[in-house]
């Protein structure tokens, strides 16, 4: 019983109706929560003891990480049920997934080495934050290389999911490697970002900025998935009749 | 047709079969030895050839060459059974694929890998590490080339057949491949310097039985795909 | 304006913002974008549907 609605939304037609509702519900709260956030977090947040104003790109660059990982992890799901089950309308998620979290990777990285430069006194130091988010990047390239070299979408699907499987496993692996490895050769000089010891004017503009990044990517991802599902399914009649609404 | 064959069986007339063709063809898979060998005279003409600064780079110079190699020699994975048609005949011979697919992968590693972990050591002799270590850069590599065999089988079972598939082979195989490039260098600089190295090797190992148990399930699902 | 100076870090932390604050409208436009090109194309062949049946 509790499959129906399940099955339903795997309905190509279902999903591409329910998520053309659903969007406005996560990309106005994302915007309330994103300026809330970053109210707190430049203005009413007083300035970190030790890193002065400069702890305040953490507003940026911490979202932009938890959602690099948090995307993959998405796409990977995604990409373990659409196979699984055989459901298109998670491919096309899925699919929806790769750019966002590539252009996510990429700020999370450029962000971090601006905020290395007055720390660290240098823009790229081998972080393992900064050198696992580097690996992934690749992994994300990796993944639309993948499906951007294979012209038959079906198929597309199919191999890019094994894909990101397989690189949803390396990738706790490849991060505690980098972990160990940089323990090896310096001294801890960890990023200080993310310590549980924040006082909640900090901590609250944070957790509002990494909500709202959240359903910023939900939002995102509804609208591309919509575009997935009509090109999948361009000669279904319901894509027909959707495409006369519009 | 009619005699059924045992999944062990099939695997053990696969790795002979694979092994006599390769024997046919040895300019192919000595090739990849070859490139282990130039890139690692690459890094003494690139840096400081003195003895005591390239046994700080042993390490890293022998693990990229290794990956590199290895990455040349993916190539040869399933090309030619691949055109051929052998694949499809595997696959649909009932058997379990991955099973198979494992059997080539590990005679893949036995033309490929093998002479790389024989001549690995005396390579990274000549970039300065004593010759005590030998034994130990030895087992560092004979357990990382298997793992990056494994991982690579996925990569060249996902690309085979497409355009482009060199370039992107790399891009899938290189970043996965990390995790064994970081524990592998470890412990033979560990080996070259002559110290305990048991914590990293353990590492290096549990990758190598984590790939052979996930890599072949991983490279049967994408060839079935790739075959389509 | 004293706060736009960041105490001497606004050299690094306007760029980390305006990065940002590009990547979110480039993502927002991107997918505008590729949702209506996926709705002109349906059209586009619902019309050629109907001209030669």
């Amino acid at each position: 019983m509790a499959w129906i609605w399940f099955h339903k939304l795997g309905s190509p037609p279902h999903f591409y109706r329910l998520a053309g509702r659903m969007t406005p519900w996560f990309a106005w709260p994302a915007l309330l929560l994103c300026l809330g956030g970053l109210y707190g977090g430049l203005v009413s947040a007083p300035a970190d003891y030790q890193q002065g104003e400069g702890f305040r790109i953490i507003y940026v660059h911490a979202p932009a990480a938890w959602l690099s990982v948090m995307i993959y992890s998405a796409m990977a799901v995604y990409a373990a049920v659409g196979r699984i089950w055989r459901i298109n309308v998670c491919h096309a998620l899925a699919a929806s997934c790769a750019g966002i979290g590539a252009s996510f990777t990429l700020v999370a990285l450029v962000t971090g080495s601006l905020w290395g430069r007055p720390m660290w006194g240098t823009y790229w130091e081998w972080d393992p934050r900064l050198t696992s988010e580097l690996v992934l990047l690749f992994l994300y390239l990796g993944y639309m290389g993948l499906r951007s070299a294979i012209d038959d979408t079906a198929r597309a699907d199919r191999a890019s999911a094994v894909l990101a499987i397989v690189g949803a496993v390396n990738v706790p692996i490849i991060h505690y490697s980098v972990t160990w490895w940089n323990s090896l050769h310096q001294a801890p000089s960890v990023m200080k970002f993310g310590k549980s010891s924040m006082p909640a004017s900090m901590l609250i503009p944070l957790l509002m900025m990494l909500l709202g990044f959240t359903l910023f990517f939900v939002a995102i991802m509804l609208v591309r998935a919509r575009g997935e599902v009509l090109r999948r399914e361009r000669g279904a009649q319901w894509v027909a009749e959707a495409a006369v609404e519009a | 047709m009619s005699t059924p064959v045992s999944a062990a069986r099939a695997g053990w007339l696969l790795m002979r079969r694979d092994l006599r063709l390769a024997m046919r063809r040895p300019g192919e898979w000595l090739q990849p030895l070859g490139f282990f060998l130039v890139v690692m005279t690459l890094f003494p003409l690139a840096g400081n050839p003195q003895l005591s600064r390239l046994r700080d780079m042993a390490p890293a110079a022998l693990w990229v060459a290794a990956l590199l190699s290895s990455l040349l020699a993916l190539e040869f994975l399933f090309r030619e059974d691949g055109q051929d048609g052998t694949l499809e005949q595997l696959a649909v011979s009932g058997l379990p694929l991955s099973w198979l697919l494992l059997a080539k992968t590990c005679v893949h590693w036995l033309l490929t890998g093998l002479p790389l972990v024989l001549v690995g050591p005396l390579a990274a002799t000549a970039l300065g590490a004593p010759y005590a270590s030998i034994p130990g850069v030895l087992v560092v590599l004979l357990v990382g080339s298997l793992a990056l065999s494994l991982i690579g089988a996925v990569g060249a079972a996902l690309t085979l057949g497409l355009r482009r598939g060199g370039v992107l082979l790399a891009l899938l195989v290189l970043p996965l491949a990390v995790p064994v490039l970081i524990f592998g260098a470890r412990a033979s600089a560990l080996a070259i310097a002559l110290e305990p190295m048991a914590g990293s090797i353990y590492l290096l190992g549990s990758i190598a039985v984590l790939s052979a148990t996930l890599a072949p399930l991983a490279a049967a699902a994408a060839m079935r795909i790739s075959l389509e | 304006m004293h706060w736009l100076q960041m105490g001497g870090y606004w050299p690094w932390v306007w760029p980390s913002y305006g990065l940002t604050l590009l990547v979110v409208v480039l993502n927002i436009v991107t997918a505008r974008r590729s949702l209506r090109a996926a709705r002109a194309e349906v059209r586009r062949r619902l019309q050629m549907q109907r001209s030669n049946p």
